[in-house]
């Protein structure tokens, strides 16, 4: 929240007073390490939690922060998944070096599409976002020589983090290293979002056109956090591919691509912890539903979807911020 | 004489084919102040987006300070010193005021406390979301934004446009200003065309898409038969 005390009469001391950290905040990360004690036993859906909330964080600095809605975003996700996975089977194993390989892949993919992405909004941006992904996708299909296609990338094999941590049965060190990527990846995008250039993104967003006019390239603006968001999505699929060992078309399919978008939607938009929880509640919803009635566990996340979406504008993030606001005994 | 500040030479400009300016030649100097008066339709808000760099300009240059701007973007432009508070105001309705302030600001000696203090109102109203100023405060706030790019020139498109008397006083009090204390040059485009003319030095008169007349500002006011030829008002019995 904006501090109400006093004021900041530099961009500078404004965006700082912006960015100081709230108890609420603290206390959702205290709560990350929760599935230690509580869910022993779920720590490997845990890191699939992780690993899902960190590409729906990169979705929402292009969704959220920039107005670009993609639904081809898994094409980075998957980009990151088979780099980090070819490049630990036919070069070394070692994770930390492989995530990198994970985001350069994705970042840079990303960066020569930001090109194509910037020039365009609305309908015709969503379709070409869409195409793109259709197109990475059955890339990754059809080079069934490296990617393993329809059968999925075997072989991979990854030493442990630091050559000490081992990846176990349980999750313990898929949990540990995902969380940790996670929230580094977290103070990055959060750091971006509360300087200069995330605000100008925010005015981009509202009004691209207007934006020149008070001395912001859209367009530039607009490559940089397209390819910032690719890499970020890079290094969740190359996350995923370390932590699971296997690569499939699953993680670059139109399937995960849409997920995001409803996870992001739910949780809400632009608010950076919309994502995480969007990504909370999807993936524990799926695990549970799917429990009961494997055919049909999309239908409860369907209600719920169009239920936000027509009573919270703001996803379930923005109805929790409008009740608290409201306890607090102010105006939203 | 020194070199002007934005000079326009013989430009041709419009929106695709259509050509909206035809012609027009202008010269604004340093510290200058222009009123362009006109009826509605004639080319006033054509002539601030080609100075933006939003139109297609097909014939003539435009030159900022001896250097061609013809072709730059105009986020170039705006960075070089071009402000500009459009009609439409154009304020981001989810960002508040501060952000919207913040947004803009480059270093200069335009900063959110001078803009409070020409806009006090800003200072009482800095959480609030655009979505939810009024409509003077929303035109204080496009204006504020313009200024904190710290702008030698700025372009202002009807500011007083649906504004209540009281708050028309207040814009009016801050152009003023900008002009006189700051010294700030600027380019008016306005239907009151009596306020216009007081707070500027030069005017030009523009019908479909050309200047048709020019004229210091105080000679034009007194000039009543031109006035209401090409604008279709006089001084002493304003249109409402």
């Amino acid at each position: 929240m904006i501090a109400t005390t006093g004021t900041a009469l530099t961009p500078h001391a404004y965006l700082q007073a912006r960015s100081r950290w709230g108890v609420i905040e603290i206390a959702f990360w205290l709560a990350t390490l929760l599935p230690f004690f509580l869910f022993p036993n779920y720590l490997s859906l845990a890191s699939q939690i992780a690993i899902t909330a960190l590409f729906a964080l990169s979705l929402d600095l292009i969704l959220g922060y920039a107005g670009i809605v993609s639904l081809g975003h898994a094409a980075f996700f998957g980009l990151g998944a088979y780099a980090a996975g070819i490049f630990s089977k036919f070069v070394w194993g070692e994770p930390l070096s492989g995530l990198v390989v994970a985001a350069v892949v994705a970042g840079v993919v990303g960066y020569a599409t930001s090109f194509i992405i910037a020039r365009f909004r609305h309908l015709t941006l969503i379709m070409i976002t869409l195409g793109l992904g259709f197109l990475v996708h059955e890339l990754a299909n059809s080079a069934h020589f490296i990617t393993g296609g329809a059968d999925g990338l075997q072989g991979v094999r990854i030493w442990p983090i630091f050559n000490y941590f081992r990846f176990d049965l349980y999750g313990y060190t898929a949990y540990s290293y995902s969380l940790v990527v996670l929230f580094l990846t977290f103070l990055v995008a959060r750091r971006l979002i509360n300087s200069p250039f995330g605000l100008a993104l925010r005015g981009i967003r509202e009004n691209p056109n207007r934006m020149p006019a008070i001395g912001a390239s859209s367009r530039a603006h607009i490559r940089k956090i397209y390819t910032i968001s690719a890499t970020i999505a890079g290094i969740a699929g190359g996350l995923l591919a370390q932590t699971t060992e296997t690569v499939s078309l699953g993680s670059i399919d139109f399937q995960r691509s849409a997920d995001v978008v409803v996870m992001l939607v739910l949780g809400g938009v632009g608010k950076l912890y919309g994502g995480l929880l969007g990504a909370i509640i999807f993936m524990v919803a799926r695990d549970q539903f799917s429990g009961l009635n494997p055919q049909f566990w999309y239908f409860p996340i369907g209600v719920l979807l169009v239920a936000v979406v027509m009573f919270l504008p703001g996803g379930i993030l923005g109805g929790l911020s409008r009740l608290l606001a409201g306890i607090r005994g102010r105006r939203p | 004489m020194a070199e002007p500040l934005l000079a326009i030479s013989d430009v041709r400009a419009g929106y695709g084919d259509a050509i909206v300016l035809d012609n027009v030649t202008l010269e604004i100097p340093d510290h200058g102040s222009l009123a362009v008066l006109g009826r509605n339709g004639v080319g006033k808000s054509t002539l601030f987006l080609t100075i933006m760099g939003y139109t297609n300009v097909s014939r003539g240059t435009i030159v900022w300070r001896g250097r061609d701007i013809t072709r730059m973007a105009p986020h170039r432009r705006a960075r070089v010193g071009i402000g500009w508070v459009a009609q439409e105001r154009e304020i981001f309705p989810s960002l508040s005021v501060e952000e919207n302030l913040t947004v803009a600001s480059r270093p200069g000696r335009w900063d959110l406390k001078s803009v409070h203090d020409l806009f006090p109102r800003l200072a009482e109203r800095k959480n609030s979301k655009g979505n939810q100023l009024s409509g003077g405060e929303q035109q204080m706030l496009a204006i504020a934004r313009a200024l904190m790019t710290n702008p030698a020139l700025l372009l202002l498109d009807e500011p007083m446009e649906g504004l209540a008397p009281i708050i028309v006083e207040e814009v009016e009090r801050a152009i003023r200003r900008m002009i006189k204390d700051e010294g700030t040059a600027i380019v008016l485009v306005e239907q009151h065309a009596e306020i216009a003319l007081s707070l500027t030095q030069q005017a030009v008169l523009l019908e479909r898409g050309r200047i048709v007349h020019r004229a210091p500002s105080a000679e034009l006011m007194r000039d009543s038969a031109t006035l209401n030829r090409y604008i279709g008002l006089s001084i002493e019995a304003p249109a409402a």
